[in-house]
């Protein structure tokens, strides 16, 4: 599991979140390990294509891109930190988790979110390993044009 | 836009004071149709608070959905009619989650505005009636995906029939719109979930 709790500035944050998600993908990342029913299957490549279908069916009916809605908005999740979407009211258990999204740390998270932080309102499971490395594999093209440098 | 609390007893103030001398038996006799479905304490009650206010705001945005439909224009009088017994079904799942969440000792969440649940669905993009029932039928797709998917989360055999039927109930919004918008049916079994 990919924990990491942030005492540092943003800049350094982000940085450290960069270098995490660079790392991990450059790898091809290890889902986590078979819990309450879900699959473990190491080193699964996601597929963009079956990432789009999956999020529209399995994760569009709370969140979308760019508002949010029952769920935070996602365009830029991988790489950013938990629970500072501005405007979404995450519970207290989120907002303090200190996790940064990870590919790593999203397939566990999607693999039983309750497990990896008690007492968020997100229950949703994606049992599936190899749905999980589709959906994040999409999501991590999503990004934010606000954060891209050239 | 029907409030979130609209008909529903607060039976927490009344058991607070109550139940030290009441019988387990006693208690469910009182506690009518919340307990009858098994909300006791049980399990993880913060926890499943949690997760049943996510699944009240889901609703809330599917009330809201239909709701912005019927008073779209766009759609046919006998669509309308469709989408508002669609949306009275919606409304029998937020009374149930929030009956669920209260017995728990939890406060339910509030819904949002109209205007509010409009924006986030891009509704101003619509054009036409076969644009409204795609949305539509996204939606109820995702959220029987999103009941399914929550079952394994959540703390009791109670919470998961709920779950269970009110993900039956979406899969059959999604079978009526997906026949209406010429989707194909899957050649796959197992289609949700």
């Amino acid at each position: 599991m990919t924990r990491m709790t942030c005492h540092l500035p943003p800049a350094r944050r982000w940085a450290l979140a960069m270098t995490a998600v660079i790392a991990s993908m450059a790898a091809g990342f290890t889902p986590a390990a078979a819990q309450d029913g879900a699959e473990a299957n190491p080193l699964l490549t996601g597929d963009l294509t079956r990432g789009e279908r999956l999020y529209r069916q399995r994760c569009a009916a709370c969140h979308a891109l760019d508002v949010n809605r029952a769920g935070p908005s996602h365009r830029g999740v991988v790489g950013r930190e938990a629970g500072t979407v501005s405007g979404y009211r995450y519970t207290a258990a989120l907002r303090d988790s200190g996790l940064i999204w990870t590919p790593e740390a999203l397939d566990e998270w999607l693999a039983n979110p309750p497990a990896m932080v008690p007492g968020t309102s997100m229950g949703v499971r994606i049992p599936n390993a190899q749905a999980r490395a589709d959906i994040i594999t999409w999501l991590a093209e999503q990004t934010d044009p606000a954060s891209e440098t050239d | 836009m029907t409030s979130t609390t609209d008909s529903m007893p607060s039976r927490r103030g009344f058991l607070g004071g109550s139940a030290k001398t009441l019988s387990s038996a006693g208690l469910v006799a009182m506690m009518g149709s919340g307990a009858a479905l098994g909300f006791q304490s049980g399990g993880n009650p913060e926890q499943d608070v949690q997760l049943l206010n996510a699944a009240i705001a889901l609703e809330h945005e599917g009330i809201a959905a239909y709701t912005i439909a019927a008073g779209s224009g766009l759609l046919a009088p006998e669509v309308v009619n469709i989408g508002v017994i669609f949306r009275g079904h919606h409304r029998e799942h937020r009374d149930e989650l929030i009956r669920a969440v209260e017995t728990l000792g939890g406060m339910p969440v509030a819904a949002e505005s109209d205007a509010h649940y409009a924006e986030a669905l891009n509704a101003g993009s619509l054009q036409n009636q076969a644009d409204v029932l795609r949305l539509a039928y996204g939606l109820e797709v995702g959220a029987a995906n999103a009941y399914l998917g929550l079952i394994p989360s959540l703390s009791t055999t109670e919470q998961h029939q709920l779950a269970a039927r009110m993900a039956g109930d979406e899969a059959f919004h999604a079978a009526i719109l997906g026949n209406a918008i010429g989707e194909a049916i899957p050649t796959a079994g197992l289609m949700f979930g």
